[in-house]
């Protein structure tokens, strides 16, 4: 991220050395269309050519993201001018009409860390629309992939271990499956206590994107730093994080009854003590998702350690093993009293 | 006893030609030889439209990924689920829970067939009036707790049919229903599975004209606790040959089938409401029916373990309890003189049984004894079963879509 955020500077120098020259702006047009766009590019979204969004985006991070195959990822969005969102008490943004939420997902030892794929949510006037496009060889545009598409890569996870893998593009289903709440698509990243604008707080028109709320909303630990807060709430960022899109009542895995949403109470709907539901072979010959005190006999761990599809945890979106969120979720589990469920 | 799967046969072919759609609807044809087949059949999964077709071509398709289908009042129609149709081959799988996921509503999925599936082979969530007509889920290779866990697999939905499919190998159900309401599985046969049809956490149902045979258990009738959905009632099984269920139950421990005993014909637990009449039962070495509550510890103050209002009448009692396969069953059968009564009852909660066989009691009627201190006695259940259950109705759009 340090190379993003020099990247911004520079910029951000730009964008304000040349100041009385209009800045380039997403086309809005067919951002407000109803049209799927072949090239990505038709978006207006990127500096004509290169991956590099507008300087006009709002860059930001997330406190604690999603696994995605250790991808690094490079987030912005976009609103029109005029508009803003408000955080609402929950923490959640209102997106105005017209929002894009722009994702690029790379590996900077991987074809000169140029992105894969870039995903995009756009808030039309009809709702939230999933859209993922698959980067040209040449880098300069990118392709729509409404069907998803396997890309082979090959990169260094931060242990050294070196990972070839057929890296899943999801297909816009696949989008909602995760972006669903009660069967509409919703953005699930950008919440107020989990992103991190420390890239571009500093600008001139930072205002002009959120506004926030009186009462000031926690920030959500960061699930790598201890820091930030305890293995056990680093734990539960974590789950929220990865898991809790889909494992709440209104989401993909309702039926399940494990719900991992930051403000679920840590009971047996949590997977304290939970036996399997639907979950065959992930149960993994085990009683309980999470048996306190016992990782190696909670099946939550044995399916996030996974790679068999009948198995592995999250559904979507993962063809490595996370070992160092695993890890710290075996920790939080280990330090369990064992009398807890 | 009468077989729709039959009857239905004979017409089918004439049928299918007639099939009715809106004059807007247009058929999107997708072929198995493909380049890239698996990401062309998801697109055209993706670009359909209400009331379109996507038509699946007759091969077979050697899949990556699971599909996946959103769009609602789609048909998904192939060439025919048995060799020389349209042959979904997920042996190859890479990713995704399950083979095919249906997440939208009036979807009539027909003539294919899903196989080796590395999770659930079709699964359909808060998708109603799903129909599910003439295909096939199989793990080829029988039994083995590598297959995925349930064949057909509709969940936290209303209107539900199935007709006419096949399921084997399942390592959890072959047709499970969960979380549904308005329900009826119906001339299919589901065979080597640990389930066969399993019905749980669901409301009024209907299970009637199945077969289900060589599987660990016919068919189940399961209420689980801390569920969004839970208090399963009004469920009829009815018509169905239930024989010969002796696989070694295959499932992966710690789910909730994994403790049903090799040789069971009808297990309910835990449910109320639940009419077993006018099946053919024989060749269950355990029992032909079970009616058992739910002896977990559990921690849901909302959850009934307990079965309440089962009847059982009508039904032809073949050789049954000859090799019965729980704990301490041996013990019990050998005291009454090598083998147990065709029906058996755990003593909680209650049931009236109208069929003219034996039925034991293991005399537990509190819910929290453990099964290790049963007291296993002969039981007259004979009583004034409850009102009878009305039949399920389907909505007509659905009906004739199998007309």
């Amino acid at each position: 991220m340090k190379r993003l955020a020099a990247a911004l500077a520079a910029a951000l120098l730009c964008a304000s050395g040349a100041s009385a020259v209009s800045e380039p702006l997403p086309d809005q047009a067919v951002i407000d269309g109803a049209t799927m766009p072949a090239k990505l590019s038709a978006f207006g979204l990127f500096r004509p050519g290169t991956s590099e969004p507008l300087p006009a985006l709002l860059p930001y991070d997330l406190n604690t993201p999603l696994f995605s195959d250790y991808a690094e990822k490079h987030r912005a969005i976009w609103m029109p001018p005029g508009e803003s969102a408000p955080i609402m008490r929950d923490g959640n943004p209102s997106f105005p009409v017209g929002t894009v939420i722009v994702k690029s997902f790379g590996w900077p030892d991987w074809n000169g860390g140029r992105p894969v794929e870039t995903r995009l949510l756009i808030r039309r006037a009809s709702g939230w629309v999933a859209l993922p496009y698959i980067w040209d060889a040449d880098g300069k545009d990118a392709s729509l992939a409404i069907a998803g598409r396997r890309v082979p890569v090959t990169f260094k996870s931060p242990d050294g271990a070196s990972h070839s893998i057929n890296y899943a593009v999801p297909n816009k289903n696949q989008c909602k499956e995760c972006h669903s709440l009660k069967g509409e698509i919703v953005p699930i990243g950008p919440k107020a206590g989990n992103m991190d604008f420390a890239a571009s707080r500093g600008r001139s028109d930072f205002s002009r994107f959120f506004t926030w709320p009186a009462n000031r909303i926690a920030p959500m630990p960061r699930w790598n730093d201890p820091k930030s807060g305890s293995v056990a709430d680093r734990a539960r960022a974590y789950l929220a994080v990865n898991c809790s899109h889909c494992h709440n009542p209104e989401g993909s895995a309702s039926n399940s009854g494990l719900f991992l949403r930051w403000t679920d109470p840590v009971n047996v709907n949590y997977g304290i003590g939970k036996r399997p539901t639907a979950a065959g072979r992930g149960s993994g010959g085990m009683d309980f998702a999470i048996a306190p005190g016992d990782p190696d006999h909670s099946f939550l761990i044995y399916r996030l350690e996974s790679l068999d599809p009948g198995i592995a945890m999250p559904e979507v979106g993962r063809s490595t093993v996370h070992s160092e969120g695993a890890a710290l979720l075996r920790q939080w589990i280990a330090e369990m009293p064992k009398d807890a469920h | 006893m009468r077989f729709h799967g039959l009857r239905h046969a004979a017409t089918l072919c004439i049928l299918a030609a007639i099939a009715a759609n809106p004059a807007s609807a247009k058929t999107i044809s997708v072929s198995a030889g493909t380049p890239d087949a698996n990401e062309k059949l998801q697109e055209a999964l993706i670009l359909a439209e209400p009331g379109d077709t996507v038509e699946l071509g007759a091969g077979t398709w050697k899949l990556t990924d699971g599909l996946s289908l959103d769009v609602n009042n789609v048909t998904v129609r192939g060439a025919g689920a048995g060799e020389g149709g349209s042959i979904l081959d997920f042996s190859g799988q890479q990713g995704a829970g399950e083979g095919l996921l249906v997440t939208s509503d009036d979807v009539f999925l027909t003539g294919f067939a899903v196989l080796n599936t590395k999770g659930d082979g079709i699964k359909s969530k808060g998708a109603d009036r799903i129909v599910y007509y003439r295909l096939r889920v199989e793990w080829t290779a029988g039994p083995k707790a590598t297959n995925g866990a349930y064949g057909v697999y509709p969940v936290e939905s209303t209107d539900v049919l199935i007709d006419s499919v096949f399921v084997r190998g399942a390592s959890d159900a072959g047709i499970y229903v969960g979380q549904s309401k308005n329900i009826v599985v119906r001339d299919s046969i589901a065979q080597e599975n640990v389930a066969g049809i399993e019905i749980e956490n669901s409301f009024d149902a209907d299970v009637h004209d199945n077969i289900a045979t060589r599987n660990t258990g016919g068919i189940l009738v399961f209420d689980l606790p801390s569920l969004p959905q839970q208090g399963g009632h009004n469920v009829r099984v009815f018509e169905n040959v239930v024989n010969d269920n002796s696989t070694p139950n295959f499932a992966p421990k710690g789910n909730i089938v994994a403790s049903v005993p090799t040789g069971t014909g009808v297990l309910v637990m835990a449910n109320r409401n639940v009419e077993i009449f006018d099946n053919v039962f024989d060749l269950n070495g355990t029992a032909n029916v079970m009616i058992v509550g739910y002896r977990y510890d559990h921690k849901d103050p909302n959850y009934q373990p307990l079965p309440k209002q089962i009847v059982v009448r009508g039904n032809q009692h073949g050789k049954a309890g000859y090799a019965p396969a729980f704990d301490g069953a041996d013990q019990i059968a050998a005291a009454l003189g090598g083998s147990l009564p065709p029906v058996l009852w755990d003593g909680a909660g209650d049931a009236v049984v109208l069929d003219d066989v034996g039925v034991l009691s293991l005399g537990l009627p509190d819910i929290k004894t453990p099964r290790s201190e049963a007291k296993p006695q002969p039981a007259n259940l004979k009583g004034t079963p409850p009102a009878r259950l009305p039949e399920i109705k389907l909505p007509e759009s659905m009906e004739a879509k199998v007309k």
